[in-house]
């Protein structure tokens, strides 16, 4: 491959930003060829400006972007001086986007099919009737099954994976010479994730075509890609093969990122995950040495000088000055990473523990009144109803946490408005220390209140922006336990130390902090209270990967502290299973599977939980030891479902029983591995095998 | 679909039955005796009295109400108490000359305000769009009978090019009529033009953000076909649903500019029936106005519906 003609080569490409009157540097001095035939992965979180040098490549910035300098050169010519009206006759021909949001990509008004059949019209030059027979041939090759009707369909009556299929038969349409992936699985759940990316592999395999893979997700990079350049703060900080990089990352911000990912099988019992301090610095705050120099855990003084992107050989290149030490392996960052911060100090209120369960639900039922007219209301005969959630029983023993894992639909956040009172769930009992927590919130009492306390997704949202984080914090005790005046901001500060943020915080507004900080800052209200039981619903999803691991430390840290119950929820299995001691899989509202962390891993697993470990993209080189994919979509919520929920999509299915029958619970009595399906522990041991080689 | 015009019917005859009742109570409520009205003051008791009896005015409200109802359903709208005259066919005279003046403020408003809005929208914060939001928004700042006197002053005076007095009378046909229609419609125009072209604007702008031009533009399509093919598809379905709803507004709702021009609409003939406590006229007129909001709307919601599939296919 080495001797070929580079489809795209960008020489010193710097972008910048006007934001009021200034320009800031979006991207700077970037340096990326690509060959045909080769998967390039750009891999960097969100402000990495990663979508800029997309769109640069593409020269379609905004009114406010702007090449400073450099040079992006597509098949021996330098497009980024071309004009928009040249431009248009490459896009869509020979560059092509798949992007990240499939649903706001389509037009809403305008059937999917005619939307492909646009390009194949334009640059192909076909008729009506030629178009519209490809499209169809097109959607068979992105595996739409029923591609007549889907081409019929406008893009809000198809679902978020065949959306993304559609946007990949347009851009494969004309067979491109460079496509753009933009983050193209973010959007969706884990298990379309997959069928999508065995999709890319499959299509772009063999063909004349180079491509750029953007993403934050390393575990997507090992799946598909032959080489990764990483960008953080709009530099590329290293760039090389896959293998090379995965094996000794040359650079400390690489080396961080690939280890503050909880890999599947990691749990917090066995390590604590390398967490990046601090975060991404914002565009006016980059400086003129090394751009990771802050956040650096072996920068020295000529770190102040920004090193350039050192050629190591032929294949690699790394922008550090200390590079040569790490190759040679004199310097170990595995240890300078950890970031263990000062427990907290308080004596705690001694808890009166009796044999009970923090947390203990039984028969959770929640159900939504599907949308009707005034005049359906009226007639009564069809009150809809959906259940979300479909008599769920958990149990949370004090200082264990409950990982529960689902993709969105599955009824988690349900699950969890449910057992804090914030949606009234149908059915079912709620118990804290044994003590009955009343299903609607403004039945329960303060000490109940105080007892479970709640940790949400986006704290952007969490935090009220008109208080100070004191302000905040300080209410909470007051509303909760009647604690005011010094005291209150004693704990406060107490509390803040215990998050590790500087006191100074407490004066500040939710709009003056970083994402990061505030999710700190909604756990910190959230365990102030000592609360016997913390539900966290999604609390990193929001947050950059580098960021993340922090924030997991520090919830586990303070579990450790308080000795709470805690219920975690995620879609992402390998968080899940890094930060809990027992793990309940849910789909479409019902448990499917219950097990310590530590027996996810081995088989029997439920059909389910099979697909879904086989789906995770895997940061590890080389672990899967099997693939199993999943039919379909997830049915409505509103659709009846009889027998087993899964039963629509199994790959195991047995047969009819599947339809007909609910699934028993098979328990295995020593290892308490509870799975809820037709086959027997012993026939589902039998049929599987291990999906992740767990000795490496 | 079907199912769906149904219940927007059915809802269309309930909120016409509401401001029906609404309508008969309020003029009820309105001060003043009905039969001393048509009698005149020096009339006797005793007259009064057989006054009230014939019009039935001693019954109880409800069978008052029902009774009226019935009557203005089968199509028997009363006599009107000052002309003495059938009111039903002055208000369908007076009705068609509205529809004519809302039709011709329609053909002149809507395609320039739209055409502006699009050409604004397209240029954001240019000097263009400056210059068209500055002299809709001066334009749309002047009471409608300054803009009517200007424009009077202007066409009729200065130029002699269309007449100032629009009083046209019931048999004048369109044809006829449409000199005398042409600047009580550009007074409307004004009005109207700033509104719909903002909000055009508003809509082009909004639409502009939206990823799926982006996906337009990296297919390779001509900038025009971007334009005219997606965004305009979706940016206008807002203006055009607006547009049907103020087709109510401009049946009844013109009443300064009736009055600038002497045109014998709906508005006038309104104001006529409250000047002279004529009260079956104007719970004529009124009804006739709130089943002409009442239709707007639902051609509005049904527009809606076929111009965006995620409303219509759900």
């Amino acid at each position: 491959m080495d001797g070929e003609q580079a489809v795209l080569t960008i020489k010193n490409l710097t972008v910048a930003y006007r934001i009021g009157d200034r320009w800031f540097e979006a991207i700077r001095d970037i340096d990326l060829s690509i060959k045909s035939g080769q998967i390039y992965g750009l891999v960097g979180e969100s402000g990495s400006g990663k979508t800029t040098l997309a769109m640069s490549i593409l020269n379609y910035l905004g009114e406010n972007g702007r090449i400073l300098k450099g040079s992006i050169v597509f098949e021996g010519e330098e497009i980024s001086s071309f004009p928009k009206e040249k431009m248009r006759s490459y896009w869509g021909r020979k560059i092509s986007l798949v992007p990240q949001n499939p649903l706001s990509s389509l037009n809403p008004t305008l059937p999917v099919g005619e939307q492909v059949q646009e390009v194949l019209r334009l640059h192909l030059k076909m008729s009506e009737v030629e178009s519209r027979r490809r499209v169809l041939e097109l959607f068979e090759q992105v595996r739409l099954a029923e591609p007549q009707r889907v081409a019929r369909s406008y893009p809000h009556q198809i679902s978020g994976g065949m959306q993304q299929r559609v946007m990949i038969a347009m851009a494969l349409a004309t067979s491109p010479r460079l496509l753009l992936l933009d983050e193209p699985t973010t959007s969706l759940d884990v298990t379309t994730q997959a069928s999508i990316l065995d999709l890319i592999k499959e299509l772009i395999r063999g063909q004349e075509m180079a491509v750029l893979y953007v993403t934050h997700n390393l575990g997507v990079v090992v799946e598909l890609c032959h080489r990764v350049a990483v960008l953080y703060a709009g530099e590329l900080v290293e760039d090389a093969d896959l293998e090379d990089l995965f094996q000794q990352p040359l650079h400390p911000y690489t080396f961080g990122l690939l280890k503050s990912v909880p890999k599947l099988g990691q749990n917090k019992k066995e390590q604590v995950l390398s967490a990046i301090p601090g975060q991404i610095p914002a565009l006016s705050q980059r400086g003129s040495g090394c751009i990771f120099q802050a956040r650096c855990p072996i920068a020295l003084d000529r770190c102040a000088e920004r090193p350039p992107l050192e050629k190591i050989n032929h294949h690699r290149s790394s922008r550090c000055h200390r590079w040569e030490e790490l190759a040679r392996r004199e310097i170990s960052l595995e240890e300078l990473f950890e970031t263990e911060g000062e427990a907290v100090n308080t004596p705690l209120p001694v808890q009166l523990k009796t044999e009970a369960a923090a947390l203990d639900a039984q028969g959770i039922v929640v159900e939504f009144q599907s949308q009707q007219s005034f005049f359906e209301s009226l007639s009564r005969r069809s009150s809809r109803k959906v259940k979300a959630v479909k008599d769920v029983s958990i149990r949370i023993e004090p200082g264990d946490t409950l990982g529960l894992v689902g993709e969105s639909g599955s009824g988690k956040t349900s699950l969890a408005r449910a057992l804090s009172g914030l949606n009234e769930p149908e059915a079912g009992s709620i118990r804290i220390y044994g003590l009955p927590a009343a299903p609607k919130l403004s039945r329960r009492s303060r000490d109940i209140l105080r007892r479970l306390q709640m940790v949400f997704q986006n704290p952007e949202e969490a935090l009220n922006p008109f208080m100070t984080v004191g302000e905040s914090l300080r209410r909470q005790l007051f509303v909760l336990q009647g604690i005011r005046g010094e005291e209150a901001q004693r704990l406060a500060e107490e509390m803040i130390k215990a998050v590790q943020l500087p006191l100074d915080v407490l004066n500040r507004r939710p709009n003056q902090l970083s994402g990061g900080e505030k999710q700190r800052i909604a756990i910190a209200r959230a365990f102030i209270t000592h609360p016997d039981v913390v539900i966290a619903d999604e609390p990193v999803s929001s947050l950059d990967v580098s960021v993340q691991a922090a924030i997991l430390n520090l919830i586990n840290r303070l579990q450790g502290n308080f000795n709470n119950g805690l219920l975690f929820i995620s879609h992402d299995l390998a968080v899940v299973s890094y930060l809990a001691d027992q793990i309940a899989v849910i789909y479409l509202g019902a448990l499917m599977q219950l097990c310590r962390a530590a027996d996810l891993f081995k088989p029997p697993y439920h059909p389910y939980t099979e697909a879904l470990l086989s789906a995770v993209p895997s940061v590890k080189l080389g672990t899967k030891a099997q693939t199993i994919r999943l039919e379909g979509d997830l049915p409505s919520p509103s659709e009846k479902i009889n027998g087993c929920p899964f039963h629509s999509r199994c790959p195991r299915k047995i047969g009819e029983i599947c339809e007909r029958q609910a699934p028993p619970w098979r328990v295995d009595e020593s290892t308490q591995k509870r799975i809820y399906c037709h086959y027997t522990l012993e026939e589902l041991s039998q049929l599987q095998s291990p999906i992740l080689d767990l000795g490496l | 679909m079907l199912k769906y015009l149904i219940r927007r019917l059915s809802f269309l005859i309930l909120t016409l039955l509401i401001t029906s009742m609404v309508i008969f109570s309020v003029t009820q409520l309105l001060p003043g005796d009905v039969a001393r009205v048509i009698l005149g003051r020096e009339a006797g008791e005793a007259a009064l009295q057989a006054l009230r009896e014939e019009l039935g005015l001693n019954d109880p409200i409800p069978v008052q109400y029902t009774r009226w109802l019935g009557n203005f359903v089968r199509g028997d709208w009363g006599k009107s108490y000052s002309t003495k005259s059938e009111i039903r066919p002055l208000v369908v005279q007076r009705l068609r000359n509205s529809l004519m003046l809302a039709a011709v403020i329609l053909v002149i408003s809507v395609p320039l305000a739209i055409f502006l809005g699009v050409i604004a929208g397209l240029n954001e914060n240019k000097w263009i769009d400056n210059l068209i939001s500055v002299a809709s928004l001066a334009v749309v700042g002047l009471p409608e009978f300054v803009t009517g006197l200007v424009l009077i002053q202007i066409f009729s005076f200065r130029l002699r090019l269309l007449p100032a007095n629009s009083s046209i009378r019931p048999t004048t046909s369109f044809i006829e009529a449409l000199p005398m229609l042409i600047l009580p419609a550009l007074t409307a125009t004004l009005v109207l033009l700033a509104y719909i072209a903002r909000l055009t604007r508003a809509g082009v702008i909004e639409e502009l953000k939206q990823q799926y031009v982006r996906t337009a533009d990296l297919k390779g399509l001509p900038y025009q076909m971007v334009i005219f093919k997606h965004v305009l598809r979706n940016a206008l379905i807002p203006t055009i649903t607006v547009i049907a709803i103020s087709m109510g507004w401009l049946i009844s709702g013109l009443i300064v500019i009736e009055n600038v021009f002497n045109y014998p609409g709906l508005g006038r003939l309104m104001v006529f029936a409250i000047d002279r406590r004529d009260l079956p006229l104007l719970q004529a007129v009124t009804m006739v106005a709130v089943l002409g909001f009442a239709l707007s709307n639902l051609i509005a919601d049904i527009l809606y519906s076929v111009l965006d599939p995620r409303i219509r296919l759900g």
